[in-house]
C-alpha cells in the first residue's frame, strides 16, 4: 500500500488533482521522507519512509493559491468528505461541511485531508512494517509529537506543489496542529482556522487520557502492544481496554446538556429498573456508550491511541517556543479561534488565552464562542454558524493574499 | 467587492466616522468597542493604514465585520475586557455607547487600560430640545438624536457635558479635547455647547506616565497579561 500515486512533477497540471462535485473520492498514498532523508522527530528518533495517506477535494487553482489543509482530531482520518464508492455507506467525517457550497466551498477550493503520524487508517504508524524488522514497530514507534505529525503533513503539500496554503483548520487536536503549523511552518498559511482547541492540553485533558491509557496497558490482551496479527492469527488484542479509553473518552466530548437532551435516564429495553447488577446496558446512556466503545474497537489501533493521546499529552505551544505570544508571532497569517459554550474539555478559557497572545502580537484576529448544547463535539455538528463565519474569512484571506502578491510584484 | 454589499449609508453615523477619523493619526493601532458591523474599523484600516481590532457582542454583527476583513473578538463591554492585553493600543474607540453599558465607568477604565487614548462620543441629554420637552410638554425625550422611546431606549444612563467632565476627573486621566458636534459637526469651540450640542466627542489620556511609555514598547515583546 506505501505505494506513491500522486502524480509526478510533470503530471502535476490542476487538471490531474480535479475531481468533479458529486464523484467519488479515493484515498491516495504518498511515500515521503525516505532514506537517506527520514523525518527526525522531536523526541531524538527518526523514521522513514513515511507512507501518508491523504484525500483531495475540489481543483486546485493554476495559480495553486486556493489550497486549505484540513487537520483531523485524535481519532479521525484522511477520509473528510465525500464517499469512496456506490458501497460506501460513511461519507467522510466533516461531510457537511466540506463539499460544493459548503463551509469549505469545493467549487471555490482545493482541500486537502490526511491522516496523522502515528495513526492507524494508511498514514504510518505503530502497526506498520518496521523496515529494520520486517514486523509491526508495535511499541518501538518513536513517541511523536504534534509538531512531527504537522512536519509530515507539511511534507505532503510540498509534495503536492503547494508553496503556500490558504488556509489550515482542524477542531480539538486538529486545532492544535492548526496552531503548530503556524509557529513550525510560518510563512506556508496565510490564514490559521482553530476550533474548539487550545495551545496546550488542560491538566484535565490529561488525566482524562492517562486513565484511557491505563485503561489498555491492563487489559491481558495487550501484550506490550504486540498484538498484531503478524504476532499469531488468534491475537485479540486489548480490545476491552480500548472500548474502555473510547467510552471514558466520549463523555468528555458530550456535554451533560446534550446526555440529557439526548438520553436522560431513560431505560433501554423496558420499562422498568431490573434489578440486575450484571445488565450493563439497562441505561441507554450506557447502551450508547458500549456500543461507541465496541465501533471504536473495530476502526482503531491500540497503539496508536497510547501515541496519539501522548502526542496531545505533550503538546504546549508556549513551551516549544518559549512563550505562546513569540509562538503565534511567527507568522502573519490571520487567525479566527472558535469555541463553543458547552465545551469543558476545551473550554473557552483556553481560546481566549491564545486570543490575548494574538492581539499581543499585533496578528489578526477574530474570536467568537458559538452557542451549542453538544459540548466539545460541537465543531463537527454546529456546522450552520461555523459556515457563516468561515465563509466570509476565506474570502477576505484570499483578497488580502491577492492584494499582497500583487503589491509585492 | 462583497463588502461593499453591507454598506448601509447613514449620513448622520457617517458624518460621526469623519470626526472620529481625523482625531486618529495614520498608523494607529486602533480597537473599537461595540464595532458594530466594522464599517469605522474598515475606513481607518484602508484609509488610514490603521492596524484596527472590532469587539461586538452580536454574532450577526461579527459575521458582518468579517465580510469586511476586520477582525474581530466577541466580548460584552459590560464583563470587561479580558482577552484584550494592557497598552495593546493606542487608541481605544467607543461611540454613542457609553449611555448604554452598565457600568460606564468600568468600561472607561478598560478602554484607559487597553489604550493610551480612549476617543468617546457621547450623547448630550442637556440639550435645549430634551430640555423642552421635559419642562413644557413634561415628557421623557425623543429627539432625532434620541430617537427611542423611553420603555424601548437601550439608553440606560443620561448625562450632559457637566456630568461627563466630572466622570472623567474621578479616573486618573485627562481630557485632551472636547469637541461639541453642533448639527453633525465637530466645533473647536462653541457657544453654550452644554445647549446646543447633541453629542460630544471627548479625546481622553492616561495619567499614568508608565502606561504611555509601555505602547512604545515593541509589540512582540512581553507575554500576555494574565489578568
Amino acid at each position: 500500500m506505501a505505494t506513491d500515486s500522486v502524480p509526478t512533477t510533470e503530471q502535476e497540471q490542476p487538471t490531474k488533482l480535479e475531481a468533479a462535485p458529486g464523484e467519488y473520492v479515493e484515498t491516495k498514498f504518498a511515500t515521503l521522507f525516505e532514506p537517506p532523508q527520514p523525518l527526525k522527530t522531536d523526541g531524538g528518533a527518526t523514521i522513514g519512509p513515511v507512507t501518508v495517506a491523504y484525500e483531495t477535494y475540489g481543483t486546485l487553482s493554476p495559480e495553486k493559491d486556493n489550497a486549505i489543509f484540513v487537520c483531523h482530531a485524535l481519532t479521525g482520518d484522511a477520509h473528510a468528505a465525500g464517499r469512496h464508492g456506490p458501497e460506501c455507506e460513511k461519507p467522510g467525517w466533516w461531510d457537511d461541511f466540506i463539499g460544493p457550497g459548503k463551509g469549505l466551498d469545493t467549487n471555490e477550493y482545493f482541500v486537502i485531508s490526511a491522516n496523522v503520524l502515528g495513526g492507524c487508517q494508511g498514514t504510518t504508524g505503530p502497526g506498520s512494517i518496521s523496515p529494520t524488522t520486517g514486523k509491526p514497530f508495535c511499541l518501538e514507534f518513536p513517541v511523536i509529537t504534534v509538531g512531527d505529525i504537522v512536519s509530515v503533513h507539511a511534507a505532503l503539500v510540498e509534495h503536492l506543489g503547494i508553496e503556500k496554503l490558504l488556509s489550515v483548520i482542524g477542531g480539538s487536536l486538529g486545532g492544535m496542529q492548526v496552531l503548530e503549523w503556524a509557529a513550525r511552518f510560518p510563512d506556508k498559511l496565510s490564514s490559521a482556522v482553530v476550533l474548539a482547541s487550545a495551545a496546550n492540553l488542560s491538566a484535565q485533558g490529561i488525566a482524562f487520557n492517562t486513565v484511557g491509557r491505563r485503561a489498555i496497558m491492563t487489559d491481558p490482551h495487550f501484550k506490550d502492544g504486540r498484538h498484531y496479527k503478524a504476532f499469531g492469527e488468534d491475537e485479540p488484542g486489548p480490545r476491552f481496554g480500548l472500548a474502555l479509553a473510547r467510552m471514558l473518552a466520549h463523555i468528555t466530548y458530550l456535554s451533560e446538556a446534550s446526555i440529557e437532551l439526548k438520553f436522560g435516564r431513560r431505560l433501554q429495553h423496558s420499562e422498568e429498573l431490573g434489578y440486575e447488577l450484571q445488565r450493563e446496558t439497562e441505561f441507554q446512556i450506557e447502551s450508547y456508550l458500549h456500543y461507541q466503545g465496541k465501533r471504536f474497537v473495530e476502526r482503531f489501533d491500540a497503539n496508536s491511541y497510547l501515541f496519539l493521546t501522548k502526542a496531545m499529552d505533550y503538546f504546549h505551544l508556549a513551551d516549544s517556543y518559549g512563550s505562546l505570544t513569540e509562538a503565534v508571532g511567527r507568522t502573519d497569517a490571520s487567525f479566527l479561534v472558535v469555541s463553543y459554550s458547552t465545551d469543558w474539555l476545551f473550554p473557552t478559557s483556553q481560546s481566549k488565552e491564545l486570543v490575548a497572545a494574538l492581539i499581543e502580537t499585533g496578528r489578526d484576529v477574530s474570536f467568537i464562542e458559538l452557542d451549542s448544547p453538544y459540548g466539545h463535539d460541537s465543531f463537527l455538528i454546529e456546522l450552520e454558524p461555523l459556515t457563516a463565519l468561515i465563509q466570509p474569512f476565506l474570502a477576505q484571506t484570499r483578497t488580502q493574499r491577492n492584494t499582497d502578491t500583487s503589491n509585492s510584484r | 467587492m462583497c463588502a461593499q454589499r453591507y454598506c448601509m449609508p447613514d449620513p448622520a453615523l457617517a458624518l460621526t466616522d469623519e470626526v472620529i477619523m481625523r482625531h486618529i493619526s495614520t498608523g494607529s493601532r486602533v480597537i473599537d468597542l461595540g464595532c458594530g458591523n466594522g464599517r469605522l474599523l474598515q475606513a481607518l484600516r484602508d484609509r488610514h493604514d490603521c492596524s484596527v481590532l472590532g469587539v461586538e457582542l452580536d454574532r450577526d454583527e461579527i459575521v458582518e465585520t468579517i465580510t469586511r476583513g476586520v477582525p474581530v473578538i466577541q466580548a460584552d463591554l459590560d464583563k470587561g475586557l479580558s482577552d484584550v492585553p494592557d497598552a495593546a493600543f493606542d487608541i481605544a474607540v467607543l461611540s454613542q455607547t457609553l449611555q448604554q453599558v452598565h457600568h460606564p465607568k468600568e468600561v472607561l477604565r478598560e478602554m484607559l487600560r487597553v489604550a493610551r487614548q480612549a476617543l468617546v462620543v457621547v450623547p448630550n441629554f442637556a440639550h435645549w430640545r430634551v430640555r423642552l420637552q421635559v419642562l413644557w410638554q413634561g415628557r421623557a425625550p425623543v429627539t432625532s438624536s434620541l430617537p427611542y422611546e423611553w420603555y424601548e431606549t437601550p439608553n440606560v444612563h443620561f448625562m450632559s457635558m457637566y456630568d461627563f467632565r466630572e466622570l472623567a476627573a474621578g479616573l486618573d486621566c485627562h481630557i485632551v479635547a472636547e469637541l461639541p458636534i453642533i448639527k453633525g459637526h465637530a466645533v473647536d469651540r462653541a457657544w453654550a455647547p452644554n445647549l446646543r450640542a447633541e453629542s460630544v466627542l471627548y479625546l481622553l489620556e492616561s495619567n499614568d506616565s508608565s502606561h504611555t511609555k509601555s505602547t512604545n514598547v515593541s509589540v512582540t515583546a512581553g507575554v500576555p497579561s494574565a489578568k
